[in-house]
């Protein structure tokens, strides 16, 4: 019977955390979503909508890694047109697809490394480096494909984004999953993951306490750009064609994904269970809105919302808890003031 | 030297560098294009530079309380939209009414942002990364895929853009360039004289010491972004004007421009400081550059988001890297002075005792 308890009582407390407000949140999503449509919850339906944002989950890792590092990367979707970009050049100009492809992650690599020195080592403001990159690597991969829109590519790199190769799961979901254990391993159960999270908390304590913060910094960025790359060759596989705006405008939902998620933009806080669940809300409060023929845009706005909101509330919530903890405090301090009133007047008394 | 460094701030220095900058850019372009610098051409970057060098001026004023805003985009494209629509609908409305429906309805938009940052302490680039995507899907619900164009649009605000107040030879002072050289100066003045300019100084140079001597800071952010969505909705009028054909993806990229222009002209997001002077300065190169580049055959259009990028990363380096070092070498020389006067002034205590 105790033991019972126990485990109500350990349930009840994670139901109160930030994560358990989210399942709340997934499971009305799901009761919703499968009113409006009767077999939404079938396998091939969920696996489907996680195909259709697939790139966007998998740099969303990166950047959960970044932003509880307390830093950010904003070009992360610019990096990954570029990458795409740079390999449907290669590839048109007759180069052997798979030297494009390297071509393409060595693109990663190199962009990845480049905020990297400028955060890093020189010290600059990621927001204000990446912001400024976000622009620069989007022109750039219009440099190199200017207008046009290249397509036909070998039909096995096509039909990876979509042919399924284990079972009912394509190869993009595959590696998602893999990628998401591997990173759940290293944040959580690493020294690397521990040094993450120390940087993010208080970066000068790190350092203090013999944690290369620059090392940790460039590793994550050359990470983040490396993933890029490869979710950007992962929508063109999907997409079957290359333009210059490929992913254009996705930092608006991976950094909804990574802060609805539970990690807090201030760094040092999260968990990577957190944002799969936010990624799971996502995905499904867009096909949702598919199903009730909400348009694009509309989903953006909400999708923006919620990324306000997911800031917002905890911020209201502690601003609550910390006025009633002020009332209590003020009550208690009221019925302890005909006794505190006592002992001061019989210490004036004993003065006199 | 001494004397170097009594007249002139760091900030200064980089405002005169920026001069030369754009004259040097001048230069080079004339030799490059037959033809290049004429009075025509004054006339267009004049034409061209307003709308980003006013948005920049509303960026200057979020910068410098070391917030972004990064939806002055999506309020210009609404605004200008949204008035293109009234007039359109109710082509008597007189120009006085429409500045003021624009100016009205952006700072409605930038009201939004302020209470989230200041207020919901949620940061301004979340808030604003947000509202960018909202407020152009406001406009895209809202405007139902009509576009607005030149032909439905009264006739006094198409002629708008060549009204010229006054010329000198061929060159024009444009009404559009008046209104911006105005905001431009009410905004210098009010940063250097008003307290509510010191204070947004002293916030972004010190947030605890301006909490702590008791600057109401939050009220002055949210007033700092109702100003810069203000700016933007008269930047929007001013983009209907000029463009005339308004269509769901109006001012798209604008709030990179305007970011690029303010870290170009040296208003810095960290430390409190820059002046409006210094991002018109800066709007006008990337002005230069985008109309210049555009017109020299090296080098394709497509350059153009590259090359910005690039500007803002080198601009925000170099604040970083020799900026940071001229302060240091200026508040060093500060200590220096301030020491010998005060044994000046000893010694003529001493004489007079």
């Amino acid at each position: 019977m105790p033991a019972n308890t126990n485990i109500l009582q350990s349930i009840w407390e994670r139901m109160k955390s930030w994560e358990g407000f989210l399942v709340a949140i997934l499971i009305v999503v799901f009761l919703l979503n499968s009113v409006i449509a009767p077999n939404y919850l079938s396998i091939g339906n969920q696996i489907n909508l996680f195909v259709l944002s697939i790139e966007k989950i998998i740099v969303a890792l990166t950047m959960a890694f970044l932003i509880i590092n307390g830093e950010i990367d904003l070009s992360a979707p610019s990096i990954m047109g570029l990458a795409a970009c740079v390999a449907a050049y290669f590839f048109n100009r007759g180069m052997g697809f798979g030297t494009a492809l390297l071509i393409s992650m060595s693109v990663g690599l190199i962009t990845g490394l480049f905020n990297g020195f400028w955060v890093a080592i020189v010290g600059l403001n990621s927001l204000v480096v990446t912001l400024a990159m976000l622009i620069s690597y989007r022109g750039m991969a219009r440099i190199f494909l200017e207008d046009r829109s290249i397509g036909n590519f070998p039909d096995w790199f096509n039909q990876l984004g979509q042919k399924s190769l284990v079972g009912p799961f394509p190869l993009s979901l595959i590696i998602f999953f893999g990628l998401l254990v591997l990173a759940v391993i290293i944040l959580q159960y690493t020294g690397f993951g521990r040094r993450t999270f120390a940087i993010g908390n208080n970066k000068d304590a790190a350092r203090y306490s013999g944690v290369k913060v620059a090392r940790v910094k460039l590793l994550l960025f050359i990470a983040s750009g490396l993933v890029s790359a490869l979710a950007g060759l992962l929508l063109a596989a999907r997409l079957g064609a290359v333009r210059g705006d490929l992913a254009y405008g996705y930092e608006l939902e991976i950094v909804t994904m990574v802060l609805l998620g539970g990690v807090s933009i201030f760094g040092g806080s999260g968990s990577l269970y957190g944002v799969f669940l936010s990624i799971l809300i996502i995905l499904n409060i867009k096909n949702g809105m598919s199903l009730a023929n909400f348009s694009g845009h509309f989903q953006t706005g909400v999708i923006g919302l919620l990324l306000i909101l997911s800031v917002l509330l905890p911020n209201l919530v502690s601003d609550f808890q910390e006025a009633m903890q002020r009332r209590r405090r003020k009550r208690e301090a009221r019925r302890e003031l005909p006794g505190t009133a006592a002992v001061a007047k019989s210490d004036a008394s004993g003065d006199s | 030297m001494k004397f170097l460094i009594r007249r002139f701030q760091p900030e200064q220095i980089r405002e005169l560098f920026l001069a030369v900058l754009i004259v040097l850019v001048v230069v080079f372009f004339s030799s490059q294009i037959p033809g290049y610098f004429n009075a025509r051409f004054v006339n267009r970057i004049s034409t061209s530079v307003v709308v980003v060098a006013i948005l920049a001026v509303g960026q200057t004023l979020v910068f410098l309380t070391r917030n972004f805003d990064l939806s002055t985009g999506s309020i210009v494209g609404f605004t200008a939209y949204f008035l293109g629509q009234q007039l359109w609908h109710h082509p008597a409305i007189p120009p006085w009414a429409a500045v003021l429906i624009a100016i009205g309805v952006g700072t409605f938009m930038g009201s939004i942002n302020g209470l989230l940052v200041a207020y919901g302490r949620v940061p301004s680039v979340i808030v604003t990364i947000a509202t960018l995507a909202i407020y152009r899907s406001f406009l895209v619900e809202y405007s139902d895929a009509v576009p607005i164009t030149t032909n439905n649009l009264p006739d006094w605000i198409v002629n708008l853009p060549p009204l010229s107040l006054f010329s000198v030879g061929d060159v024009e002072f444009r009404v559009i360039f008046g209104i911006m050289v105005l905001v431009v100066i009410v905004f210098q003045l009010i940063l250097n004289y008003l307290p509510f300019g010191r204070r947004l100084y002293a916030i972004g140079s010190n947030p605890d010491a301006a909490q702590v001597a008791g600057f109401p800071a939050q009220r002055m952010v949210f007033t700092a972004f109702l100003l810069s969505g203000a700016l933007a909705g008269l930047a929007g009028f001013i983009f209907l004007a000029r463009f005339g054909n308004i269509s769901v993806l109006a001012g798209i990229g604008l709030e990179f421009a305007s970011i690029a222009a303010v870290v170009v002209g040296g208003v810095s997001n960290m430390g409190g400081s820059g002046t409006v002077f210094g991002a018109f300065l800066g709007a006008l190169l990337i002005d230069l550059l985008e109309n210049s580049l555009f017109r020299w055959q090296a080098i394709s259009e497509f350059w153009r988001d590259a090359i910005l990028g690039m500007l803002i990363l080198l601009a925000v380096a170099i604040d970083f890297v020799v900026i940071g070092r001229l302060r240091k070498v200026w508040a060093r020389a500060e200590l220096e002075m301030s020491v010998e006067e005060a044994q000046e002034e000893s010694e003529v205590a001493a004489h007079a005792g």
